[in-house]
């Protein structure tokens, strides 16, 4: 059983500050909340993309970043697998050469997750000699989670991956997503502000509100029914 | 060649090696130093640009001087350079080299700043968050991408050296064969009655490379857009 938990501390310029902890053993979390209420920076703090003022984030028994004992993990040694709202595929390497950009820089790779898996499960034949310029939003979206299941992540971070995709072609990603999920079990986060993707994708449902965490708790207890803002029982 | 003469020939054969060796010896430097500029956001960041900059608006011939007082056989680099390894700098090409590199650096600079501005920082992110260390996500994703924006660094700078005058007669002096690059033969040719067409056929050579440059430089700059984009 994995068990993510962090508590981070950061004050911004301009007044805004996050100080938010969570802990969840749950297969998907979501971070909810409306736009700025910094779920992307949380995401970007347990990848080791930015570090905050103070605070520690760990998961299982290994300690990413804890300021006060002078740990801060760089985020080639995190091992987690981070998809970007807008994927940030290179655009200089074919599919096939960015599906395989981590898997040849991470050793020890888990046995269960093989290039011929993920390229089969999130129908990527296709496209393997394209360069992203020649991909659909939808596809550039699958190739970025191909790349990140294929350098092996203990923690697959999902920044808003819908968000830049139309209406039609979401749901088909989210699909894509399931499949990922109920396939390799990767623990995953999963930052939001849809309710009904949330009700979809997530078990444990964390709400964020000016850099707060203010509710957590499972989809149906904290997201009230066709109700996007997040509502639910205090922490 | 049959429509030039000897020392004609020479001048054109010692600027392009002059040329070759500036910009080589500047790449690494311009580099990192362009790398710096277009991710490093510190106070002192001004400081670094003005050094950097300061060979564009200097006179030549300042520039000239003071590579003069550093590399000549008693100053402080020259005089070591000729006790541990025997070599003059002063009134040879290597002088006239290293006049180049300096006054060509900041147009180097400037376009492999550019370069890697254009570069998304974030895809450097993506790159660290895959398993590749700080040098490895350089390496692998940022100067590929950045590859078109630093050649046509390289060619201007070129084309710059090429052209290179005041620094260059400074340090390096107007030697036919051994410093006498084709601005400092068609000075030498322009003082000496009946050489107009001498003069002529390398002002004409001179217009030839530098548009060369230009359009080789601008055609880079394109590619480099076009491969930054998604």
């Amino acid at each position: 059983m994995y068990r993510l938990s962090l508590h981070c501390v950061h004050r911004f310029g301009g007044g805004f500050a996050i100080d938010a902890a969570l802990a969840t053993t749950a297969r998907v979390t979501a971070l909810f909340g409306p736009s700025g209420s910094g779920k992307t920076s949380i995401l970007y703090m347990i990848a080791g993309l930015f570090r905050p003022h103070s605070g520690s984030i760990s998961l299982g028994d290994r300690i990413w970043l804890d300021t006060k004992r002078g740990i801060d993990l760089k985020p080639e040694r995190r091992r987690v697998g981070f998809v970007f709202q807008d994927h940030l595929l290179f655009p200089h390497l074919s599919v096939e050469r960015n599906l395989m950009y981590g898997r040849r820089r991470r050793p020890n790779h888990p046995q269960s997750i093989q290039p011929a898996r993920v390229i089969e499960v999130l129908e990527l034949g296709e496209l393997l000699g394209r360069y992203p310029r020649n991909l659909s939003g939808g596809e550039k979206q699958r190739v970025a989670l191909g790349r990140s299941l294929l350098s092996g992540p203990e923690l697959l971070l999902l920044d808003e991956p819908l968000a830049a995709l139309d209406e039609g072609l979401r749901d088909r990603v989210l699909t894509y997503l399931e499949r990922v999920v109920a396939e390799w079990h990767v623990p995953t986060l999963y930052v939001s502000h849809n309710a009904s993707e949330v009700r979809r994708m997530a078990e444990h449902v964390v709400v964020l509100e000016a850099g707060r965490v203010t509710r957590c708790g499972t989809p149906a207890d904290v997201l009230p029914d066709n109700h996007s803002s997040p509502g639910g029982s205090p922490v | 060649m049959w429509w030039l003469t000897a020392d004609e020939w020479l001048a054109l054969q010692l600027s392009f090696k002059v040329g070759l060796c500036a910009v080589l010896a500047s790449l690494p430097f311009a580099t990192a130093v362009g790398y710096l500029l277009a991710r490093w956001q510190s106070r002192g960041k001004w400081l670094v640009e003005l050094a950097v900059n300061l060979p564009l608006v200097l006179p030549p011939v300042v520039t000239g001087y003071l590579l003069l007082v550093l590399f000549a056989p008693r100053g402080p680099v020259g005089g070591a350079l000729e006790n541990w390894f025997g070599v003059r700098i002063v009134f040879s090409w290597i002088g006239a080299a290293i006049a180049a590199a300096v006054v060509s650096f900041p147009l180097m600079v400037r376009a492999i700043r550019l370069a890697f501005q254009a570069v998304d920082p974030r895809l450097e992110m993506a790159a660290r968050s895959l398993g590749a260390g700080r040098v490895g996500a350089f390496w692998s994703v940022t100067l590929p991408l950045a590859k078109s924006g630093v050649l046509a660094g390289c060619v201007l700078a070129f084309a710059r050296s090429l052209g290179e005058f005041g620094a260059t007669i400074m340090v390096a002096g107007n030697i036919v064969g051994e410093t006498q690059t084709i601005p400092l033969a068609i000075f030498s040719y322009s003082n000496r009655p009946g050489t107009e067409a001498d003069v002529w056929r390398l002002v004409g050579i001179s217009i030839v490379l530098a548009a060369a440059a230009l359009v080789a430089s601008e055609w880079l700059e394109r590619r480099h857009a076009r491969r930054v984009s998604t």
